[in-house]
């Protein structure tokens, strides 16, 4: 070889100094999108519904998201008598720590990008996309126990849906994944990337697309799909009995859910960091596409009223399941014929 | 008695004369076809004896429940066993106040009972006393009377649309029919003073005259509204999710619905052609040309379509009484009665002394007692009033319809998911403090 490949391609070869100032990056930037995508909600649904939305505090409402967070770490956390007051205690924290873990491998640009020492991602990981599943089903546990420990009814009966919802929709999120997969032949979210460099994934798999958005809203808990928190009909869901922060951690870790399947949505289907413009330009274009993506999300709130539960579960079974399916056999069965 | 009970065992018309025509001739319904034809709800299991339940109680603090009601529930999973509607969070007494107040000063009371229909509540008392003193309203005043009913009906449903459908989770339609409701409560701001609960009818009248430049804001309304409804109807009627969550959803039969008393939209939406307007016009009602929407099914959709048809039959009614508006007096000339006008006072001496007596006894009715019903937007209004022949009535009794629609509730989440119940109450419309007044 006259010139070696950087040594940043094949894994774990960063300095580790390096490593960490990405993790701090990384968790910063995305701590910081998740007020952001708050106002802008707030700001968007405002004008959706012929209102202003927040405009009070800070310039246009900026500091907004602020008060709110001031707000609610200066509450008493309350616990019912009937609560398991240490797993009300940790339920948030499994919620916050398995959504911002699964960051760590959603990729803002290549080896290259802004140097050739280092990828613009946490870790890049061989298992790729089957550590956000893994992380994706841990999260449920956040929600699971939150709701149980609550000793509240309404959480409960949160709980068992969102138990019941995650589930069922976690295989369709992951069949619909598979035929990228299948067409990039590779596991590994860059490498994935790298494969849409002539055209992005979103056009030869536009089913294996339409399945991974509407069961991203099922993930994320968004409405449509809003079942686990239905305010309407459980008050809030499994976090009902919650207050202060620990409230604010499930709504954070639902906001930096949403950013998380708006960035493997982006990775997946929307070529990732590819966009025309300078390579120092791919973060930037992985930041706009998961903006894009996280306005729809606030769109389709703002649009659509809320399936009943057994609607749910025969749409994620008898729909998303069997079309996803059939999808991977199509791509499959294309890729070997080609 | 002859012509006193109609078909369906209507009740008897106390103090106006019977009609000559049977009402099934009357009648001008339009029913709303439908292609589906759902026969039996999709979900529900049996009962399994082993099967675990437990009671929620849902309110009197929960989002959904319209005000302070309070539901028993026994949940099986997520499926409703049983539910039993507990009520009296807002009582406050209203019937027995109006006991100790001189008539005209019953009006604002009343009002508050069903809050957002205050015109039909006042309209049903002020009818109630206008019969017992055998008092001639003036043609005006009566379709003056007719037209801020109509918009109120259009205003009550509005929000009736609006809660329901961010009951079903879609919370943007609350602020698009807030936003329309807000234009009636403009019109009744400039022609009564007050937004809500404006004590506009009186006994004999109305208490003040349109003012210019209302009847233009007025069909401004009429032009603009049906294009918003139209509107609405393209985002809710062709979005899969909302028709999922209607159709074929708490289908009650027709004869159930009638056996519990139920009125108005939901007894509509059975199949039942019964509207009170139409009935027993009162207040000129005769003289409009409207349509009664008859639903074929008795689910949520057809109680949705049922009303959204009636904010168009009630936008014709309010052109037509604009159109025919007569000339004359908006209050009866009797100065036993109604207040004389303020420029009379100063010229002559009876105009002060009726003043001061109305004012300050106010008028007497003669010892008898009378129910008027109306046509509110939630059923059957009706008001009981005893007279003793003092200036105070000795019992004022409103037979609220959200009250007696309440016992639909049970029937219709009987066997339903948790969701359901959720919009079937949205769909039932009741105002807790018409329920408990």
């Amino acid at each position: 070889m006259s010139h070696a490949a950087p040594l940043a391609v094949v894994n774990y070869s960063e300095d580790w100094w390096i490593q960490i100032l990405k993790a701090i990056v990384i968790f910063l930037v995305v701590l910081q999108i998740v007020p952001l995508v708050l106002l802008v909600e707030r700001k968007l649904l405002g004008r959706f519904q012929s209102r202003y939305g927040p405009n009070r505090v800070g310039k246009f409402g900026l500091l907004q998201p602020l008060a709110d967070v001031l707000k609610l770490l200066s509450k008493e956390q309350a616990t019912p008598n009937t609560a398991v007051p240490w797993m009300m205690a940790i339920a948030p924290v499994i919620s916050i720590f398995t959504a911002t873990a699964t960051l760590a491998i959603i990729p803002f640009g290549d080896v290259g990008s802004w140097g050739d020492h280092f990828g613009l991602y946490g870790i890049d990981v061989s298992i790729g996309i089957l550590y956000a599943f893994a992380f994706g089903a841990l999260a449920f546990y956040g929600l699971m126990l939150g709701g149980w420990a609550s000793g509240s009814k309404y959480s409960f009966l949160g709980s068992m849906r969102s138990a019941a919802q995650l589930i069922s929709y976690e295989i369709a999120l992951g069949l619909s994944l598979l035929g990228v997969v299948i067409q990039a032949g590779s596991l590994s979210l860059t490498e994935i990337v790298d494969a849409q460099r002539d055209y992005w994934f979103v056009i030869s798999q536009f089913v294996g697309f339409l399945i991974f958005t509407v069961a991203g809203f099922a993930e994320t808990n968004r409405p449509p799909f809003d079942l686990p928190e239905a305010e309407t009909e459980l008050v809030s869901g499994y976090n009902t009995e919650f207050g202060g922060m620990r409230f604010g951690s499930f709504f954070m870790a639902e906001y930096i859910n949403m950013i998380v399947i708006s960035g493997i949505a982006a990775t997946m289907f929307l070529g990732g960091w590819h966009g025309p413009g300078p390579a120092a330009l791919d973060p930037l274009w992985m930041l706009l596409k998961i903006a894009g993506f996280l306005v729809f999300f606030i769109w389709v709130r703002a649009t659509l009223p809320r399936l009943r539960y057994d609607q749910l579960m025969s749409f994620g079974w008898k729909v998303l399941l069997p079309l996803a399916t059939l999808n991977v056999l199509v791509t499959a069965i294309v890729v070997v014929v080609s | 008695m002859t012509e006193q009970t109609g078909a369906n065992g209507a009740p008897p018309q106390g103090g106006i004369d019977p009609l000559a025509v049977p009402y099934r001739q009357r009648e001008q319904s339009i029913t709303l076809e439908r292609m589906d034809r759902p026969d039996e709800p999709v979900y529900g299991t049996e009962l399994e004896p082993e099967t675990e339940l437990f009671t929620v109680n849902m309110g009197p603090h929960h989002p959904a429940t319209h005000g302070v009601l309070r539901l028993l529930l026994t949940l099986e999973g997520e499926v409703v066993r049983s539910c039993t509607p507990l009520i009296g969070y807002v009582h406050t007494g209203i019937e027995k106040s109006c006991e100790d107040q001189s008539y005209w000063k019953v009006i604002p009371f009343v009002e508050r009972m069903d809050y957002l229909s205050y015109y039909f509540n006042a309209m049903a008392f002020c009818t109630a006393v206008e019969r017992l003193l055998e008092e001639e309203v003036p043609p005006r005043a009566q379709y003056l009377r007719v037209i801020h009913l109509e918009l109120n009906r259009i205003a009550s449903h509005l929000f009736w649309l609006g809660t329901s459908a961010l009951d079903l989770g879609a919370i943007s339609f609350l602020w698009y029919c807030l936003r329309e409701r807000d234009k009636v409560l403009d019109l009744f701001e400039m022609s009564s003073g007050q937004r809500m609960h404006p004590r506009y009818f009186q006994v004999g009248g109305v208490i003040e005259d349109i003012p210019p430049g209302w009847e233009r804001k007025v069909r401004e309304f009429i032009a603009y509204l049906p294009s918003r409804l139209d509107e609405y109807e393209a985002i809710l009627d062709r979005n899969e999710i909302v028709l999922r969550r209607l159709k074929g959803v708490a289908i009650v039969d027709r004869e159930t619905v009638k056996g519990l008393g139920v009125t108005g939209p939901l007894l509509r939406a059975a199949g039942e052609p019964w509207d009170l307007r139409k009935a027993m016009p009162y207040s000129s009602y005769d003289h409009f040309d409207f349509k009664i929407p008859v639903g074929t099914v008795g689910d949520h959709y057809d109680r949705y379509r049922v009303r959204m048809a009636e904010m168009r039959e009630s936008l014709k009614i309010v052109e037509q009484a604009l159109d025919g508006l007569p000339e004359g007096p908006y209050i009866t000339q009797n100065r036993k009665v109604a207040l004389p006008p303020r420029h009379e006072l100063a010229t002559s001496m009876e105009a002060l002394i009726h003043h001061f007596k109305l004012v300050t006894e106010g008028f007497r009715v003669p010892p008898s007692e009378t129910y008027a019903a109306i046509e509110a937007p939630r059923g059957e209004l009706g008001c009981f009033v005893v007279a003793d022949g003092s200036a105070k009535p000795a019992r004022v009794h409103m037979r609220d319809p959200s009250f007696v629609n309440l016992q639909l509730l049970p029937h219709m989440a009987q066997g339903s998911l948790v969701a359901d119940l959720i919009a079937s109450i949205a769909m039932l419309d009741p105002i807790l403090g018409g329920i408990d007044r």
